[in-house]
């Protein structure tokens, strides 16, 4: 279908863009890469007054190394990431996510900032930088804050981006040499949005597992971080028993309810098999 | 804030101004107002890829991409890509092979493999059905695209085709 009529402008600075939204107060949206918001416009799922085209401000793009974090501009296109030098030895774990991100003719439009900022369930990034432990800067007419991503991520497509404000940057702590992380998803079609999958940081402490963060999309309203199964796993050895365990434990940790993709059944079955894969990938690499 | 907007772009080479209005996606401007149909409009959600171009030289989706987006960049479409000569062997291969069957899909299908060939010249079967993910065939000749990416890799990496 064609999407309802809108107006279009194309602001040239962050303070333009927050006069623009107080103005139009619901009415408007936030173009960046237009990857997920074009097919829901497409689909009429959605009809905004005004489209805000953020593409023209400046300082929002690239990707810098900053001391012991990554900061990833909102508006860096996703193929800026997965060819990032940078982001492969410091950020392994987004590095091993990114050819999983749609197709590489949506990667090569598709934002960063703009996948953080719509927190798709489903999708691969904002899980990453959940068990990344990141940090969102956002930016409003009152200045700038900063957020973590366990108080970022809210709802189904809820973040804690205001009305009025703007996601401008995404900062992850580098991976240290004794860490380790992990990625892995199930989809139908590669590049499709994954019935389950799950991104993973820890550190193996000679053979026993610390400070785990286990995050699974797909099956919940939001990035899933699973505590319980953390819990289980922590300070023990990756054997087939604890790994048993750990699978028992996800069923605590996640309920999913059933989408298009599959059954919420299913998608907890998928779920366990990730984490059984992501747990001896984690296990076997060289700290 | 404008329901209508002014762009300047060059399309295939050309320099292109016209007034769009803002909703209008990049493909159904490309089709509708300029007669370039060779790019087709399948899903309009960005899954099926027939709608792909390139803008400012990467693919992208002509579905997912306002018209008014693309002030001030450089469009190819397949019409521009056969009249260069670029993807000559592609199309050759695509012949030989029977990868053309109703055509629908060709357009997005050339212009993928026409990335994937200059991007991963040392792609395998495997890398190149990965990289095909984003565009549908619906008379399912995914053998036979496959195949004829396969021969103008094996071609080029030969050194006898273009590029």
């Amino acid at each position: 279908m064609k999407p309802a009529p809108f107006a279009y402008v194309k602001p040239a600075s962050l303070a333009e863009v927050f006069r623009i939204l107080a103005a139009a107060g619901d009415g408007a949206r936030l173009l960046a890469g237009g990857q997920s918001l074009m097919p829901s416009l497409n689909l009429r799922l959605s009809a905004p007054e005004v489209l805000v085209d953020i593409n023209g401000l400046p300082g929002l793009r690239g990707i810098v190394l900053r001391g012991d974090r990554l900061r990833i501009g909102a508006l860096t296109r996703h193929v800026e990431v997965e060819h990032s030098e940078l982001v492969r030895r410091h950020a392994p774990l987004i590095a091993a996510a990114m050819p999983h991100i749609a197709h590489p003719a949506i990667r090569n439009r598709g934002t960063f900032g703009g996948s953080i900022a719509l927190a798709d369930p489903a999708a691969e990034l904002p899980a990453c930088v959940l068990a990344l432990d990141g940090e969102m800067e956002i930016a409003g007419s009152a200045g700038t804050r900063r957020v973590a991503a366990g108080d970022f991520f809210r709802g189904l497509y809820e973040t804690a981006v205001g009305a009025g404000e703007v996601l401008t940057a995404v900062e992850v702590p580098t991976q240290q040499p004794d860490w380790r992380s992990t990625f892995a998803e199930l989809a139908r079609r590669h590049g499709d949005y994954a019935m389950a999958g799950i991104a993973a940081q820890g550190w193996i402490d000679g053979d026993r597992a610390r400070a785990l963060r286990l995050v699974f999309f797909g099956v919940g309203l939001q990035p899933m971080r699973a505590v319980q199964t953390e819990t289980v796993l922590t300070g023990q050895r990756i054997t087939r028993d604890i790994v048993g365990a750990a699978q028992a434990a996800l069923g605590q940790d996640l309920q999913p309810v059933g989408d298009i993709q599959a059954g919420g059944a299913t998608k907890l079955h998928l779920a366990r098999v990730l984490l059984a894969r992501a747990l001896a990938s984690l296990a076997r690499q060289d700290p | 804030m404008q329901r209508d907007i002014e762009i300047s772009l060059w399309v295939n080479g050309e320099p292109v101004r016209r007034r769009v209005e803002a909703r209008r996606s990049l493909v159904d401007f490309l089709r509708l107002e300029l007669g370039l149909t060779g790019s087709h409009v399948g899903c309009e959600h960005g899954v099926c890829g027939a709608c792909t171009v390139r803008v400012d030289g990467t693919t992208q989706r002509g579905c997912l991409t306002l018209a008014a987006q693309v002030d001030g960049c450089r469009i190819e479409t397949v019409e521009g890509l056969s009249d260069s000569g670029s993807i000559a062997d592609l199309q050759a291969a695509f012949l030989e092979r029977n990868a053309v069957q109703c055509g629908y899909c060709s357009a997005g299908m050339l212009l993928t493999a026409a990335e994937l060939v200059a991007a991963r010249p040392a792609a395998d079967r495997a890398a190149i059905r990965a990289y095909m993910a984003g565009n549908y065939c619906r008379c399912t000749g995914y053998q036979a695209i496959v195949d004829a990416i396969e021969a103008v890799l094996r071609q080029r990496r030969a050194g006898a085709g273009p590029g």
